[in-house]
């Protein structure tokens, strides 16, 4: 039923980390054989923060194998040595021992303080703002998909996150409705995403924040881990962690409309801000001004985009809840869409991004994801009721040539 | 105390026992048959849990599989987890508290005997209740931790966080009036010379459990309380837009779960401290460490719950507080451990199927144990928390822990129930099969779990590489349900015919086996005096206690009469309660009326026939 | 209300059957009650927590310093409080097997458990007036639902304390069963002592 991903990590384990690979070397071997990728793995860190951690982790596995050993091996002498045999005379009828209790007391109590003050070494280290010239990122979880907004450089884009590599980052978590959980394991532990309480005037509202650098580039994979109803497990981010060139070339990417197939018009641009701007402009101005800029290429390529554009635009009025920098689109209900081309997948991290995959999501979004706000075409699904909303997503009632042309249209993105 | 004599029990009198009967299991409030009742309910609910884990097992086989609906899934688990624990676990240690508590102390009842009767009514009222929501496919779908804002009428807008929240609030009341029941049994019922520090350790841990029970129980009953304003009347206690704050239920929600944890894993550890002394033929070592190492873990256990929300971002100082509180914990549980082997160590093992278990929990529960260090060092709980490594570290705390004991439990006190021996070879059977399901099913998840798949999805990618894990995960549960079905078998054949079991067919120490297999309904003809912790190990005191516990009364004890009034109160309850989920205040109100009428009822019955 | 039910549970009826009386010499109705009790304060004890974080997070008033009336609060907790005097009176006279006497202080406890609710109730209206709901913010929500419960427990010890006297009335709580009117006066004690504590934290603390 599901379109499966092809698409791979590009994250390679590295080679010869013998602390990462100790927990499970056996029954991985057996289990895995070699050159087997875990995207999600939590004992393979990229950034200062997961190494942390996995430090103290591996600590804390030794100590309790440790503990794990001695149990095991005084419990299986026990059984052993103290069998009942046909003529054992009645055991010795022993009632305690003051200098054993006080040494299995005192031994654990030893290796508790030994987990104890590295790990609250460890709870400070991470809990705070990192040195230097961190770059903010206003993370917002909705049900189910992940707003990533950067407000220094003005951009926000959705489920995929680019992070320069070696910058500090600091992560603002904040949701819309339920709690969700910010988790991409290779980069660090999971911080949950809380709905952003209401406060008084001059107040200013809490959030969590993650601190983390990340120190390989790389896509690295990540998803909600907090329960956050029907489709939970359809809410996957990707994190890629480029160059400090690659991720300046981005955002500039995000203004610039050379690099855009159909630009967008100039005037309707909002600069720094491009979520400040959320009304539906005029639409045939825009189109026939984005017409009229066309960049050259194959005719019918074009003429699929173009027309896809204007779907997008004004026919499903698509731009009421998504929204494309440059464009009439400014709603901010669904996910920001400019650079759409970009991104390696869909629908938050569920599918590779193909024009197939994109065709077939438009149609029937509730397919892949139940309980996704976003409308389909109506072939087979009524409208929606948003939960808790008393707005309708009427369905688009787009034909599957008109979809083909919105898919190329968002696929042109980039 | 009255000395009886020999010559009282040749007196010819016949002992009429309970009569039988549907209608005298339904007025009951004899302890025993509470306790049976109490047992089959849980075991019927392991099953239904047990099914629900074996669907989720399922669809959880291949990655990106659909198998069933998210929703159902979600359902599943949600259901699965509430069953086992409020269901299952919680219930079935209840049992082991009614039958054997009173025996243990010499008592001939409970202090509260409708009381206890109204309690298991309720429990499977509202038991049933909560499950009422399968009938409409709305059964509870926000997890069994209940998490806000998802339980919000705007997230979770149909009946299914109704029935959940009206079923745990009436299952609650079960739990506290079991609670005041057992303290006060406890406390005042002891037969002479049975000072506390003489109590079987299954007592005790009985003992501290309930004031678990007592303490924990308000706290999540408000918690219910709150959630249900919210959805029925309003109320914006969990509502961020209006400054609610979700992390509040979060908050009330551990403080009641963490002492949960131990409310259910204490009673299993006072099993094995009653069986392990038995099948080594050795007194406890170390009994007043044991005794005060559970009494400290009830203690501490109210210190530790935000080790449960080290994600939510309380900040580090509170963060280090919890790291801190919970490895403490870890001493008092580790000194147990050590205390137990030590118990064996000289002894004299016989590899009964109860040693079995309680040896299996030793051997596992220490992994399950040790995981939990792994994650109360919070920075390591940020990328085990919600995933499938806890997933891991939880059954084997619950799984092999508290299941294990009471598993060990059934088969140490099923012949003082039936009088009859549950068959050792399928017994056998039963503990290789749950040892071998058990671990094939949690210890891949460890692995799952490390490799980044999160707990509570209804499918994982393809590419986290961890089908391998869940396949073993599902072939384990599989054999996991087989040995349910074993120990099920088991059950329902050594009841019919099962070997003849003595007054004390394990040789065991303390007094419930000083009495017949199955014990009379009056439990003691006369109350025996105590002088020891191990009253039938001793010469002359063991004497002296089975001359007043075996021999026939002259005149048979007086005990309370049977009462259908708790049957018919839990009903009012259960109805009253259901009855908030018409949102209509006037409803609510007159649906106190049953229940008020019935107290009132219950009030002027004499708990004991006229004349004494 | 399975809580009220339990303390009917006959008290002393074991006792007088084993030739001793109970471990502790306290019955076991009156140390289940108290065990009970314990269980209320966690139970009183959330509720008033919840309250303490949570009325300050109000994001609109009207705010406790807009509301809250301390003459007026004042009267009804002194009203409550000598309602615990009725009962210790009406405890007294049913061990000097008075009954007439310890019906009417029953009547007068009920008179002041009533008159308390009355004045409270008034309150309510007056708050409401002034548009704090159950809803209007979070300090309504835990505000109502913490007194709210306190007095659905002052009810439930007026409707208590009726079937007391009218048992009393009867003949069949003679000083002998003086336990049964005994659990009933620790209970109204209770929540007399619950409704000093929210008195102080909720109306005394600004």
């Amino acid at each position: 039923m599901r379109v499966l991903p092809n698409w791979k990590s590009g994250v390679r384990p590295r080679v010869g980390a013998p602390l990462r690979a100790l927990l499970p070397i056996l029954l991985l071997a057996l289990a895995t054989g070699c050159g087997v990728e875990y995207p999600q793995s939590t004992i393979d860190p990229r950034s200062d923060f997961a190494e942390i951690i996995h430090g103290l982790y591996v600590s804390i596995f030794w100590w309790t194998m440790l503990i794990l050993a001695v149990v095991w091996i005084a419990l299986s002498w026990t059984l052993v040595k103290f069998r009942a045999r046909p003529d054992d005379p009645k055991p010795k009828q022993i009632r305690g021992h003051l200098g054993l209790e006080i040494g299995w007391t005192v031994g654990p109590a030893l290796i508790v303080v030994a987990i104890a003050i590295p790990t609250i070494q460890a709870v400070f280290a991470t809990q705070r703002p990192l040195e230097g010239d961190p770059i903010v990122v206003e993370v917002t979880g909705h049900r189910f998909w992940w707003e990533f907004h950067y407000p220094e450089q003005g951009v926000t884009t959705a489920n995929e996150l680019w992070l320069p590599v070696d910058r500090p980052v600091s992560l603002r978590l904040g949701s819309v409705d339920v709690i969700h959980s910010f988790w991409v394991p290779l980069l660090g532990g999971k911080r949950d995403v809380n709905p952003v309480r209401a406060v008084r005037e001059g107040q200013d509202p809490r959030y969590n924040w993650l601190y983390f650098t990340p120190n390989e580039p790389g896509l690295y994979m990540g998803q909600c881990a907090e329960f956050c109803g029907e489709s939970h497990a359809f809410m996957s981010m990707r994190v890629n962690v480029v160059t400090e060139g690659d991720f300046d070339a981005w955002v500039a990417g995000w203004f610039d409309s050379s690099g855009a197939a159909i630009p967008g018009d100039p005037g309707v641009i909002e600069g720094a801000d491009p979520e400040a701007g959320t009304a539906v402009g005029p639409r045939d101005d825009e189109v026939e001004s984005g017409m009229a800029t066309a960049q050259a290429g194959d005719a019918a390529d074009d003429d699929l985009v173009a027309t896809g554009r204007d779907i997008f635009l004004n026919q499903a009025a698509c731009g009421a809840c998504h929204a494309i920098t440059g464009t009439a689109a400014q709603g901010d209900i669904g996910p920001n869409l400019t650079l759409f081309g970009l991104r390696t997948s869909l629908a938050a991290g569920i599918m590779e991004n193909t024009p197939e995959n994109l065709a077939a999501w438009i149609i029937d979004p509730e397919r892949f994801k139940p309980g996704v706000n976003m409308p389909g075409t109506g072939y087979n699904m009524e409208s929606r009721i948003v939960a808790g909303s008393p707005f309708f997503w009427p369905a688009t009632g787009l034909d599957d040539e008109q979809v083909r042309a919105v898919s190329a249209y968002l696929l042109s993105l980039r | 105390m009255s000395t009886a004599t020999i010559d009282q029990a040749h007196a010819g009198h016949s002992t009429h026992d309970e009569p039988t009967g549907l209608w005298s299991w339904i007025t009951t409030v004899d302890h025993k048959r509470i306790a049976i009742m109490y047992f089959i309910t849980a075991t019927f609910f392991f099953f239904v849990g047990g099914v629900e884990a074996l669907i989720i097992r399922m669809q959880l086989w291949n990655p990106e599989q659909s198998l069933i609906s998210p929703e159902l899934y979600n359902q599943l688990f949600t259901m699965h987890g509430t069953t086992m624990v409020f269901l299952v676990a919680m219930p079935m240690a209840v049992a082991f508290f009614n039958y054997v508590v009173p025996l243990q102390i010499g008592a001939r009842d409970v202090a509260f005997p409708r009381l206890n009767a109204l309690s298991y009514w309720i429990f499977l009222f509202g038991g049933i209740y909560i499950n009422l929501g399968w009938f409409i496919g709305q059964a509870p779908h926000a997890s069994w931790v209940g998490y806000s804002t998802l339980t919000s009428s705007a997230y979770s807008p149909g009946l299914n966080t109704d029935f959940w929240f009206i079923g745990l609030s009436i299952i609650g009341i079960a739990s506290i009036a079991g609670g005041v029941n057992f303290i006060t049994t406890i406390v005042n019922m002891r037969a002479p010379g049975m000072k506390m520090m003489r109590m079987p350790l299954f007592t005790w841990m009985t003992f501290v459990t309930s004031f678990l029970l007592i303490t924990a129980i308000p706290v999540i009953a408000v918690a219910l309380i709150f959630l249900g304003f919210d959805r029925t009347f309003g109320s914006v206690f969990f509502e961020p837009a209006m400054g609610g704050d979700p992390v509040l239920w979060q908050h009330l929600f551990w403080i009641f779960g963490h002492p949960e944890v131990y409310i259910l894993i204490l009673p299993a550890f006072g099993v094995i401290s009653d069986v392990i002394p038995t099948f080594s033929r050795k007194p406890l070592f170390g009994y007043p460490i044991v005794v005060y190492a559970g009494i400290l873990i009830g203690f501490i256990g109210w210190g530790v719950w935000s080790h449960h929300m080290f994600t939510v971002g309380l900040g580090p100082i509170a963060d280090s507080f919890f790291v801190a509180a919970t490895m403490i914990i870890a001493i008092p549980t580790g000194v147990k451990i050590f205390n137990w082997i030590a118990t064996m160590w000289g002894g004299s093992v016989q590899f009964t199927t109860a040693m079995l278990f309680s040896v299996g929990l030793l051997a596992v529960f220490t992994v399950g144990g040790l995981s939990g260090i792994m994650h109360a060092s919070a920075p390591v709980n940020l990328q085990q928390h919600d995933s499938y490594f806890v997933v891991a570290h939880f059954h084997y705390v619950i799984v092999g822990g508290a299941m294990m004991g009471l598993w060990a439990g059934l088969y140490y006190w099923f012949p003082k129930v039936t009088g009859k021996f549950l068959d050792e070879t399928l017994g056998k059977w039963h503990f290789w099969t749950t040892m071998v399901g058990f671990n094939l099913t949690f210890f891949p998840m460890h692995f799952s779990g490390l490799f980044g798949m999160p707990r509570r999805i209804y499918t994982y990618s393809a590419e986290l590489n961890v089908d391998l894990y869940n396949q073993l995960s599902t072939v384990g549960a599989f054999i996991f349900g087989i040995s349910a079905l074993i120990m099920a078998w088991n059950i329902y054949r050594s009841a019919r015919r099962g070997a003849p079991a003595g007054p004390n067919p394990w040789n065991a120490a303390t007094l419930e086996w000083s009495i017949p297999s199955p014990p009379h309904h009056y439990n003691f003809p006369e109350i025996p005096v105590v002088r020891s912790r191990e009253p039938l190990w001793n010469a002359g005191e063991r004497e002296e206690v089975l001359a007043v516990t075996m021999p026939d009364p002259a005149e048979e004890p007086v005990m309370p009469v049977p009462s259908y009034w708790p049957i018919l109160l839990a009903f009012a309850i259960t109805l009253a309660w259901a009855l908030v989920m018409t949102g209509i205040w006037w409803v609510i109100v007159l649906g106190i009326v049953p229940v008020f009428f019935c107290v009132l009822m219950w009030a002027f019955e004499p708990a004991f026939p006229e004349g004494h | 209300m399975a809580h009220t039910a339990a303390v009917h549970d006959s008290p002393d009826a074991h006792a007088s059957h084993d030739a001793h009386a109970t471990n502790t010499g306290i019955s076991n109705f009156k140390l289940g009650f108290w065990t009970f009790l314990a269980s209320e304060c966690l139970f009183f004890g959330t509720l008033i927590s919840t309250y303490m974080v949570y009325k300050g997070s109000a994001i609109v008033g009207p705010y406790p310093a807009d509301l809250f009336d301390i003459l007026h609060t004042t009267l009804s907790t002194t009203i409550l409080l000598f309602s615990s005097l009725a009962m210790v009176l009406a405890l007294h006279y049913v061990h000097e097997a008075k009954r007439n006497v310890a019906i009417g202080w029953l009547f007068a406890v009920i008179a002041m458990g009533g008159a308390f609710l009355y004045l409270e109730f008034q309150s309510y209206l007056k708050y409401i007036g002034y548009g704090l709901t159950l809803g209007s913010s979070t300090f309504g929500s835990s505000y109502y639902v913490l007194t709210g419960t306190h007095k659905a427990h002052v009810a439930v010890g007026m409707i208590w304390m009726a079937i007391l006297a009218w048992r009393i009335h009867q003949g069949k709580i003679p000083p002998s069963k003086s336990d049964q009117v005994e659990v009933a006066g620790l209970y109204w004690h209770f929540v007399d002592i619950i409704w000093i504590v929210i008195f102080t934290l909720v109306y005394l603390i600004p």
